[in-house]
């Protein structure tokens, strides 16, 4: 529901990209699908990135994110440039700072929900019992009863598999999160209840989500909306103000 | 993260169960085509087992291994009593001679023949009657398996009478009795073994020139019997070894002239291929279902090494399982059929290593595929739906 008396916080900058390239390929077959992209995210907003397929938004979050190096241009998240790290760098630094929303969950079907839920946790080293117990608490925060804790994700929803990846997103604490296509397989009224509980749970003062979506049913979630064609952002606009109280969301989650 | 690596592991139960089986195949193929092989081998000189007394054995220089006989003139036992260090030296037959069984078959059979006065080179262990029974008339010992097997004779009803002391045996068209039943170290050839006296073999056997196969000798207290061995050879122009030379010669030569290594090496090729193939592709395709989760873990922070070490670690518990099991299988069979059959299997620790390294090998093998596609697996994989 949108919220027009929501003002952002005091904002840092959590993304800063300018001038960033990326091409696939080389020689004929060479493919630029960022073409000088300059974006500036802050924390305590949610950006969504919206376009056509192909027009290089995945390609963006994939480079914010540190997953993919880009090939030109500058761009550092919350003041770190993963030119300048090596890939262990990198890959330690996107396990303490950046969480993770994927399309298709990306769950591990052989492990219980709790269990994916702690895998961050784990990999930024804490043991495991601790780690379950901390990721038990966030999928409660998210709206699990503790039948549904030990589930395999194959026993789960759509709508409950992505509940339990944002919960795998927000357990360590990241500055940023990163969403791909976090509704498009889930059904219209499953996908704003997520988004409900992203802009409710997972936005906070000192941390930046970033949404990479086709679904412009979600667009008035977004704090701000920057539109991208051909590898560049094309605009930048504002969206109808959305937001409810996380504990409004979680009251209408409640299986 | 070892822990949920093992829980991708063993959750999926399919491609856990296959490679596990893969495994304890090759395991299994491996310890036990090896074992037989040992176990044949150990046979080739299992004579030189179980004439544990002499420790030194003389033969002519042109003897290649155990069986090849070409014997030498009696009054070479006398000869090498002469020679400085040797404390006593007897003569042994060896030969082949055709027993006739009862119902008008023949049957060949390893004929040892014993010093008279000494008796030495006798059988190891005793089930009926004493190796002194030899200086009875005509006497023999025939050894438990023989007896049992292809010197049994038929009952009315078509049973198997073993052969037992106070019968008779018609060897090489003379009349023999049994005055005990041995038991001995199985043959290579499976051939029943008949011990009597030098001189009563050397009559029963086909007349030639020279009779005597070989001379066994004791080396005096306080000499060395490589030294003695070479004393030998210097004042007799004979071959003279010890125990362990002569079965290393006979091992060696069984290894090199005959077909067996290059069977039993293609039957341990195969389980290592077997392995290989099944458990190295099925853990390869296991590796490609989780290559989405690899990358998310990877992307969520997981470095290259401790996937590494993921994956190493998921190798080597199903290589640990499946080896356990293939040895255990392989010595279960062992077990069941050496006291039931004539089978060979002799399983020393030494083969349990090899088996572990080959199971090793072929887990390393199989792992270094799916540790190749992971550490060059683009995290930003995780995006692509």
């Amino acid at each position: 529901m949108p919220d027009p008396t929501h003002t952002p916080p005091a904002q840092q900058i959590a993304v800063s990209c300018k001038g960033v390239t990326k091409t696939f390929g080389t020689g004929a077959a060479a493919f630029q699908a960022l073409r000088g992209v300059d974006l500036e995210v802050r924390t305590g907003e949610l950006l969504m990135l919206v376009g056509p397929s192909g027009c290089g938004k995945t390609t963006l979050i994939s480079t914010i994110a540190g997953v993919l190096r880009r090939d030109g241009g500058e761009c550092s998240v919350f003041g770190h440039d993963y030119l300048s790290m090596t890939e262990q760098e990198t890959t330690r630094f996107r396990g303490e700072h950046i969480g993770f929303v994927f399309q298709a969950f990306n769950l591990i079907p052989t492990l219980t929900a709790a269990e994916n839920v702690s895998t961050p946790l784990v990999i930024k080293g804490m043991k495991r019992k601790p780690a379950v117990a901390e990721a038990r608490e966030m999928l409660r925060k998210v709206g699990f009863d503790e039948r549904m804790l030990e589930s395999s994700p194959v026993d789960l929803s759509g709508g409950q598999q992505q509940r339990v990846a944002i919960a795998r997103a927000l357990v360590h604490q990241p500055d940023l999160i990163v969403c791909d296509e976090p509704t498009s397989a889930l059904d219209s009224e499953t996908g704003r209840k997520v988004m409900e509980l992203m802009r409710g749970l997972a936005l906070a003062s000192n941390r930046a989500l970033i949404v990479v979506t086709h679904d412009a049913r979600i667009y008035e979630f977004a704090d701000r909306i920057a539109r991208m064609e051909d590898g560049r952002i094309t605009g930048i606009e504002t969206p109808q103000r959305p937001a409810a109280s996380a504990s409004e969301i979680l009251t209408t989650l409640k299986p | 993260m070892y822990y949920y690596a093992l829980k991708m592991l063993i959750g999926d139960r399919a491609k856990y169960i296959g490679i596990i089986i893969g495994l304890t195949f090759a395991s299994l193929l491996i310890t036990q085509q090896s074992a037989i092989f040992a176990g044949v081998m150990s046979r080739t000189f299992s004579f030189l087992t179980d004439v544990a007394l002499p420790d030194i054995w003389v033969v002519d220089p042109q003897v290649q291994y155990i069986d090849d006989i070409k014997p030498l003139q009696d009054t070479k036992v006398i000869r090498i009593r002469g020679v400085a260090g040797v404390a006593w030296a007897v003569p042994l037959y060896k030969g082949s001679l055709r027993a006739r069984l009862d119902n008008g078959t023949f049957q060949t059979c390893i004929t040892i023949g014993l010093d008279d006065e000494t008796l030495i080179g006798g059988p190891p262990q005793m089930l009926s009657g004493s190796i002194s029974d030899l200086r009875r008339n005509d006497g023999v010992i025939v050894d438990t398996v023989g007896a049992h097997g292809k010197l049994a004779r038929s009952g009315p009803d078509g049973t198997r009478i073993p052969l037992k002391v106070g019968d008779t045996l018609e060897l090489n068209d003379h009349r023999v009795f049994v005055v005990g039943i041995c038991k001995i170290t199985e043959t290579f050839q499976a051939n029943p073994v008949i011990y009597t006296t030098y001189s009563r073999a050397t009559t029963f056997a086909p007349q030639e020139r020279r009779l005597l196969s070989f001379v066994i000798a004791k080396a005096a207290a306080g000499e060395d019997p490589e030294v003695v061995c070479n004393r030998i050879r210097e004042a007799t122009g004979l071959m003279a070894y010890t125990p362990a030379k002569f079965k290393e010669l006979t091992f060696y030569y069984y290894l090199k002239y005959t077909g067996m290594p290059i069977n039993f090496l293609t039957a341990v090729a195969l389980g290592f291929i077997v392995g290989i193939t099944i458990s190295g592709q099925t853990f390869y395709n296991f590796t490609l279902d989780n290559l989405r989760y690899f990358g998310t873990l990877k992307a969520m922070g997981t470095t290259n090494s401790t996937l590494l070490k993921m994956i190493l670690l998921q190798a080597l518990i199903v290589g640990a399982i499946g080896y356990g099991l293939g040895v255990g299988l392989a010595s279960a069979w062992g077990a069941l059929l050496s006291g039931r059959t004539q089978i060979a299997f002799y399983l020393p620790w030494q083969l349990l290593l090899i088996t572990a390294a080959a199971v090793l090998i072929i887990c390393l093998s199989a792992a270094a595929l799916s540790i190749r596609k992971v550490m060059k697996l683009e995290p930003a994989v995780v995006f692509r739906s």
